[in-house]
Parts: C-alpha cells; sequence; structure tokens
C-alpha cells in the first residue's frame, strides 16, 4: 500500500482526528479490568489468571511497536492503520468466539497476541504524519493523539460497563459484549484509514519551519546514539515514577489517610482514580503543547525536576493534608501523561522526521520496563512495610524516596542530551548526489 | 490579463467538523462519566 498523499487543499487539521480516531479506540486496553470480574466467575479463573490478556497486550505493544516501527515508516500510516484495525477488531473477534466456546486461551491469544499487535502498531502509526503536518507545533500535535490513548479507557470503561449489565456477565454476555466492542472499534477506526494522508512535498504549514529541514537520523543509527538510551532512561524513569502512583492509587489513599481523623471511602479512593486520570489525560495535551514554547528539554526538567520534589513534598509531609497529597499526586500524574506525550517531539528534534515513527517504536521498549518497575517498587516495598507492622503513610515513604532517586536518575540524563553527532546524520539528497559524483573522480 | 483555470481546492468544512465530532462525541461521553466519578472524592 502506498502512502496516501494529499490533494491540494487538504487541511491538516483532518489529520488529529484520524489519529484520535485510532488512539481512542486502542486506548480501551487500559479499561481491561472490567472484564476482569465477570471472567473470573463465568470460567473460573483466578485474579491472575484473568490479568493474562491485558498483560499479554502491553508486551505485544512493546514489541509490535519496536519491531514493525520501520514498516511503518516504510509502508506509511494508512497500512498502519489498517493494520491495527484488523489486528485490534479481530483479536476481540477472537475474544468472542473463545469466551462463546469457554476456550479461555482463545481470549488469551485473541486479545492479547492479536489484539495486542494492533495496540503496538496503532500506537506509532500517526506520530510521523502528525509531525510533518505540524512541524511548527508538533508537541501539540502529537499530544492530541497520545491523550487519546488516555481517553480510550474513559470511553470504553463506562462503555464496557453498560454492556456487560446489559448482556448478562455470564460467558454468552461476554462473548457478545467481545463481538459488540470487535464490530464498534472496526467502524471507528475506519475514519482514520480514510481520512489519514501524508503531506505533499511543500510545506504544510504557512509558516514555520518544514518538517524535511534540518537533521535526519535513521532508526538503524539511532539506536547507536547516546541521544537515544539517554531519552530511553528518561522516558523509564519518568513513566516508572507516575505509574507506582497509578496503579496503587486506590489503595494507596485509603491506606495513607486510614490512621487519620478523616478516612477516604471505598467510594472517594475510585473518585481520586478518576480525577488522576484526567490529570493524566490534560498533562499529555497540556504539557506537551507547552513544549512547544519552552523546549522540549526545558519541559522535561519540570517533569522530572518538580516530579521529584512533589514526591519529597508528598513523603515530608505524610498524613498530614489531604489536598496538598492529592494536588501532588495530581502534578505527578500530569507530568507522567505529558512525558509520553512530549516524547516523539523530543525524538524528531533529535533525529529529525525521516524514521521518527520507528525510533520512537524502538523507544515504547522503555514503557514496557517502566511497566513492570513502578508497581514492582510500590508493591514489594508495600508488603514488605506491612510485614514489619508499619501502617498508615509509612508503607508508601520508601517507595517515594526511591521515585525521587529515579526521577534524579532522570534529570542526569536529560542534562546529558546534546544535538546528534553529523556523523549518525544521513546525507542531504544534494549531498548524496555530490558524494556519489565525487566517488567516481577520486576512486 | 492572464486567468487561472486550475480548480479551486474544495471546501473541506463539513468533513472536518464531520471528523471531529465522530472522535469528539465518545470522548465527551467519557469526559462526563469521569467528571460523575471524580466528584465521589469530595462527596464520598
Amino acid at each position: 500500500m502506498s502512502p496516501p498523499v494529499a490533494p491540494p487543499g487538504w487541511s491538516r487539521w483532518l489529520v488529529p482526528p484520524a489519529a484520535l480516531s485510532v488512539h481512542l479506540s486502542i486506548g480501551q486496553a487500559y479499561a481491561w479490568s472490567v472484564f476482569k470480574p465477570p471472567l473470573e466467575s463465568a470460567l473460573g479463573l483466578s485474579g491472575t489468571q484473568s490479568a493474562l490478556p491485558f498483560q499479554l497486550a502491553i508486551v505485544m505493544l512493546g514489541l509490535s511497536a519496536a519491531f514493525g516501527g520501520t514498516l511503518v515508516e516504510r509502508n506509511g500510516p494508512r497500512w498502519a492503520m489498517t493494520v491495527a484495525l484488523v489486528c485490534f477488531s479481530s483479536g476481540f473477534l477472537i475474544a468472542a468466539l473463545g469466551a462463546a466456546t469457554e476456550q479461555y486461551w482463545l481470549i488469551v491469544f485473541g486479545y492479547g497476541f492479536v489484539g495486542g499487535t494492533g495496540l503496538g502498531i496503532g500506537y506509532i502509526s500517526p506520530v510521523s504524519t502528525l509531525i510533518k503536518w505540524f512541524p511548527d507545533r508538533p508537541g501539540m500535535a502529537t499530544g492530541i493523539a497520545i491523550m487519546g490513548f488516555g481517553g480510550g479507557a474513559l470511553i470504553a470503561s463506562p462503555w464496557s460497563a453498560q454492556m456487560l449489565k446489559s448482556f448478562g456477565s455470564d460467558s454468552s454476555g461476554i462473548a457478545l459484549a467481545f463481538l459488540v466492542h470487535g464490530l464498534t472499534y472496526a467502524v471507528f477506526m475506519t475514519l482514520g484509514v480514510l481520512l489519514v494522508r501524508v503531506p505533499r512535498g511543500e510545506k504544510p504549514a504557512a509558516s514555520g519551519p518544514s518538517a524535511l529541514d534540518g537533521v535526519q537520523v535513521s532508526a538503524r543509527n539511532a539506536v547507536r546514539t547516546p541521544q537515544f538510551w539517554c531519552l530511553w532512561v528518561i522516558l523509564c524513569m519518568n513513566v516508572t515514577a507516575g505509574i507506582g502512583i497509578l496503579e496503587k492509587a486506590a489503595p494507596m489513599i485509603t491506606d495513607f489517610f486510614g490512621d487519620t481523623s478523616t478516612p477516604v471511602s471505598v467510594s472517594a479512593a475510585a473518585g481520586f482514580v478518576a480525577l488522576l486520570s484526567a490529570a493524566n489525560m490534560a498533562g499529555r495535551i497540556g504539557w506537551s503543547s507547552t513544549s512547544d514554547l519552552i523546549g522540549r528539554k526545558n519541559i522535561y526538567r519540570v517533569y522530572l525536576g518538580v516530579g521529584a520534589l512533589m514526591y519529597a513534598l508528598i513523603a515530608w509531609l505524610g498524613d498530614s493534608s489531604k489536598p496538598l497529597f492529592i494536588l501532588a499526586a495530581l502534578v505527578i500524574l500530569s507530568f507522567y501523561g505529558g512525558g509520553f506525550a512530549t516524547i516523539p517531539a523530543y525524538l524528531k528534534d533529535l533525529f529529525g522526521t525521516y524514521q521518527v515513527g520507528a525510533i520512537h517504536g524502538r523507544l515504547l521498549t522503555a514503557w514496557s520496563t517502566a511497566g513492570v518497575l513502578g508497581p514492582l517498587i510500590v508493591n514489594w516495598i508495600a508488603d514488605h512495610q506491612e510485614a514489619a507492622g508499619r501502617h498508615g503513610s509509612s508503607l508508601y515513604t520508601l517507595s517515594f524516596l526511591i521515585m525521587i532517586g529515579l526521577l534524579a536518575v532522570g534529570f542526569v540524563a536529560n542534562e546529558f542530551v546534546r544535538p546528534v553527532h553529523a556523523r549518525h546524520h544521513i546525507p542531504a539528497p544534494r549531498e548524496a548526489a555530490d558524494v556519489a559524483r565525487q566517488q567516481p573522480e577520486s576512486a | 490579463m492572464s486567468h487561472d483555470s486550475s480548480p479551486s481546492p474544495p471546501d473541506r468544512r463539513a468533513l472536518i467538523v464531520f471528523a471531529w465530532l465522530w472522535v469528539g462525541a465518545p470522548l465527551c461521553y467519557g469526559l462526563y462519566e469521569l467528571v460523575q466519578k471524580a466528584t465521589q472524592l469530595f462527596s464520598g
């Protein structure tokens, strides 16, 4: 499939909704927990077993983004969105068959393996195209798309719960819900496939720098640069710090203020989780757009530096102030979202747009690592502190101090980021022609 | 006097509105549900 080139007069404002139709769909992955209790009761599964489809999907997200990035760059966004649509929707259809026949392995394979492949390809599919259409505001453009990934769970969570309520929570009800999900997401994502266009040769924006100006580095060369690994550390540390709170938010706030005169109820804890999701989403579009104004290095100084200060504030205050705890957690989660959304623009600044989608795919392995690291640190320490007889806010103090250390590591890595050395650049077309002309003469 | 014979590009405003509504409507539903749940922090 050749990349679809925009006809004259095509508006660049049609590209963000194309990207959003994909990201809002695949963001459903974070709402998998809605299916866990019905699956456990209908198929007699344990909590660990019912988490398997989600875990495999996240592993496949990282792998397909890392290994499929070059294919996405070669074949263009329409090909990538089509692959994402087919994989993500058929993953649900296979899972529906699995639920209907009570074959759990089919649900794991369908949603986790097939659907997860769609997640990775879909996640990186619009990044490079958006940056090319919005060379003047790459942070805002990728922020819109990646905000969609956060928004996907907000839509899917109540929608899936309502569907299970209507169809029933037995295996046939779950099968029907999976079927409706697969078909609806196929239709919804079709808009992205039909609308996405790559810009013609000319500058897409009336003013501002062209996406094709400046440094261009291939994905193969990018992973050999210290800059790539600095960004890998930055993303990994920032995500670890955020996911540490996000993954355990409800029990954390309940434990934290359990010994005070104003303990947090279960429904209030659910409200806290919802508020964190809103901060995560707002950070994706807000901070990423701000990075267009103050620069990528400065915004990561804020994410990592102020993030560490927020953790220090929580650790220092303990359970003495609930509003300040909530405020600091919201700021940390907004930086978590902002870190995700700003990284493609940071990559574009350093490596150019040539293979930025493929480089982004490789960088997402930092996300997979952080996805294991963050929850592991917080849960392991909380369990050990509890076993040692501690309770309340002291269950988490050590975790917060570790998070401060990780954010400091990320902050230092950000300070090491410098422009990529010229030996890694791909030659500009004219330079390449000059080199080719000179070679026979010098031979 | 010369005339530009190339046809003017079609007006895509309706398509832009449709595309943004397509993604905006479900997002608004998700945000509404989120706000409903978030208020529990202050009332629950």
